[in-house]
């Protein structure tokens, strides 16, 4: 019996002494393997994990330098990041989707400045500046948002007797939005679909369109008005604008107000892209999500989201980057070198460029691409066309946002309001006073 | 025997005390100290004192504070007395008891986070008829949940109570029927009594678990509508992630939840413990 147990002890703890060196041994060979530095890629975008992970391998291929890229799932972008950064091995390339996304990450970021990253860039109004004037983030991806509309159901409402417009060439403003979304609405036993516009979902997967992109319009109103850039404190001039957008998405939908708070954004797509409703406010992005179903290619059409607001018959599409490119400056100096020739290599070589706008579908602000590198995406043409047309493109002032904590009060006050269980005060204070407080909060010391 | 055991005591210990530091004692400590700080990552804070305790008691806190104490003892109170009924119902004599007990037992088998969507889609079903969903109002998110655990829990403390039911000895029931009492008398001066250690050990569990609920939670209701089905373990959670620079709020949050579930947990141990009796 005693030896027994001897012999028992032994082989465990020698066991156990195996599996540790075993891992020891295990990481040592990782980190030679590198010698020259490599680079580590947190991505943000789920849409394009695989044709990142794929550009990441034909890289190593033709460089030989490692390089490892993780897409964090939808919404945990920020708590990845966050554990991510706290180990050894953190992230060598990482995003920040704006100013105040920048903010709790400047002391990460590496000055960019002398990098070819920056200088192949059109335009400085696609990098994030720090105090004193360093480039700390760098937008690799310009999307364009609107309401996405399906050109065959709305030619077939344009044909019904009495309808009021003949083509979706005359809806330049609300009014006139307003009442083809009502009257499609009165017709749509006529016409075969559920409603107008696809439902307003207020689920966590579907509420950022209203929340953060809907309201980015009357900030940008505002903000235009003002003559600013951001602001302590919005005064919410347009509000009553947003109401009216808000209650055309809500009362002329696929479903009830009251079921509003369990719509998703699939639910939202599906209604769009099985043709049972001609309106949907969503972005160039959402092209994987609706194509090959009911809709066509060339049936699809952007809008401009109209509110009310004067002058907005020259409006364009809202056009900008959340999606910022900053190097971790705590990374090794082979590292930071590593990870700035790879991203250069993504936007300058012929096999980064072709992933970027054939598989990814992305339009860059870089130089480094022409036109004949613009991707497939009816959705971007519509785009185009409209910058073509001479449109003033609304900038995404979203991003000035105070914290998501705000994004999070207005969105919860709108569908109380939606829903009948809240007033559209509610929706006011949240907007004006919570931005406030929350500035304050995100900017106390 | 004896002697060999004392020998290798350390190393026996060993592996289990390592992975108790690493995963408890370390992280634990850091989290104290964490809380007194302001931090992006958690191996980058700097020592600010106790201002994210100042600003832990926000409304909104207080609310998920009120919200999830009248849910746990709601919840307590449903499971447990519904798991006593069962564990009775199946140490009576019927046929298929070991049937009934394996299904009873088995959405304990499921995780919490499935389980919150595969009812979110039944209730939001059952509600759709008046045209309402889950997150309507924060009433309806919380009868979910109170739901959602009492299908989880009942099983599992069922369990319990039946190993319980089963220890009591068979002659002190048979001398309590010869004495001429009444079922209720036998269900209140010996079964009850009796059963005492597993009610100690199910209030315990249960009470917890209500206190710290988060998966069921987070995929239910995911605190809607506007944070008023939030409970605490979401409450911190969301503090954390939701703004920059309140991190260690967060972190004090949870210091102060840590600080509360022991308190509770510890004078709910005594209470029940007193009422024990020995065999």
């Amino acid at each position: 019996m005693k030896k027994f147990n001897k012999a028992t002890a032994m082989a465990l703890s020698a066991a156990m002494v195996a599996s540790m060196a075993g891992g020891i041994v295990a990481q040592a060979a990782e980190g030679d393997a590198a010698g020259t530095g490599k680079v580590y890629y947190l991505n943000f975008k789920p849409e394009q994990a695989d044709q990142w992970v794929e550009l990441g391998k034909k890289y190593t291929e033709e460089t030989g330098v490692q390089v490892d890229i993780v897409t964090a799932a939808s919404g945990t972008y920020e708590s990845t990041l966050k554990s991510e950064m706290a180990k050894t091995d953190a992230p060598t390339l990482f995003q920040v989707n704006g100013p105040v996304g920048l903010a709790s990450w400047k002391d990460y970021c590496y000055d960019l400045k002398d990098s070819e990253l920056y200088k192949a860039l059109k335009s400085d109004d696609f990098a994030l500046k720090g105090e004193n004037d360093e480039i700390l983030g760098v937008a690799y991806v310009i999307e364009t948002y609107g309401i996405l509309y399906n050109k065959a159901l709305l030619n077939d409402y344009c044909a019904l007797d009495g309808a009021v417009i003949k083509s979706a060439d005359e809806i330049t403003s609300f009014d006139t939005l307003k009442a083809v979304a009502e009257d499609i609405q009165a017709h749509k036993d006529d016409l075969g679909i559920e409603g107008a516009f696809t439902s307003a979902g207020m689920d966590s997967s579907s509420d950022w369109r209203f929340k953060t992109h809907l309201a980015n319009l009357p900030i940008y109103y505002e903000y235009k008005a003002d003559g600013i850039e951001s602001t302590d404190a919005i005064k919410g001039t347009y509000l009553d604008n947003y109401k009216q957008i808000y209650d055309l998405y809500i009362n002329n939908s696929t479903c009830e107000p009251s079921l509003l708070s369990s719509k998703t954004g699939e639910d939202s797509a599906s209604e769009f892209a099985l043709g049972e409703a001609v309106f949907y406010q969503n972005g160039t992005w959402a092209y994987n999500d609706v194509t090959g179903n009911d809709v066509a290619d060339e049936d699809m059409g952007m809008l401009p989201i109209y509110i009310g607001a004067e002058g907005e018959e020259n409006q364009g599409l809202c056009t900008g980057s959340e999606n910022y490119w900053c190097v971790n400056k705590n990374a090794s100096e082979e590292d930071i070198q590593a990870t700035l020739d790879f991203v250069y290599w993504v936007i300058s070589s012929d096999t980064g460029k072709e992933s970027f706008s054939k598989e990814m579908q992305f339009v860059t602000p870089f130089s480094t691409f022409t036109d004949a590198d613009l991707p497939e995406n009816p959705l971007l043409k519509a785009a185009n066309e409209y910058i073509a047309a001479g449109k003033t493109p609304v900038a995404w002032c979203f991003t000035t946002m105070p914290s998501e904590e705000w994004k999070n009060g207005v969105g919860n006050a709108l569908l109380e309001y939606a829903q009948g269980t809240g007033e559209w005060d509610a929706v006011k204070t949240a907007f004006v006073d919570g931005w406030a407080s929350e500035y304050q909060a995100t900017h106390a010391e | 025997m004896q002697k060999a055991m004392k020998k290798y005591f350390p190393i026996f210990v060993l592996p289990t005390l390592i992975a108790f530091v690493i995963g408890f004692l370390a992280p634990f400590v850091m989290g104290i100290y964490l809380s007194f700080c302001k931090f992006t990552t958690v191996t980058d804070a700097k020592f600010i004192g106790f201002s994210n305790y100042q600003k832990s008691f926000d409304p909104i806190f207080i609310h998920a504070l009120w919200y999830t104490a009248a849910f746990t003892i709601v919840s307590v109170l449903f499971i447990n007395v519904l798991a006593f009924t069962v564990a009775m119902l199946l140490t009576k004599k019927i046929k298929g008891t070991n049937i009934f007990r394996t299904v009873f037992f088995m959405p304990n088998l499921i995780g919490g986070i499935i389980l919150g969507y595969i009812w979110q889609l039944l209730l939001n079903g059952v509600l759709q008829n008046v045209g309402r969903t889950l997150t309507y109002s924060s009433t309806f998110g919380f009868w979910g949940l109170v739901i959602l655990m009492c299908w989880q829990q009942i099983g599992y403390m069922m369990i319990i109570y039946i190993a319980g039911i089963q220890n009591i000895p068979g002659d002190l029931i048979e001398a309590a029927k010869i004495d001429g009492a009444t079922p209720r008398q036998i269900l209140k001066n010996v079964t009850i009594p009796m059963v005492m250690p597993s009610i100690t050990i199910c209030t315990f569990l249960t009470l917890t678990n209500s206190f710290k609920l988060f998966d069921q939670n987070l995929a239910l209701t995911n605190g809607d509508p506007s944070n008023m089905s939030e409970m605490l373990a979401l409450n911190i959670f969301n503090t954390f992630y939701s703004r920059p620079g309140y991190e260690g709020v967060g972190q004090a949050k949870a210091v102060i939840f840590f600080i509360l579930v022991a308190v509770i947990a510890i004078v709910q141990n005594y209470l029940t413990r007193r009422k024990e009796v020995q065999q």
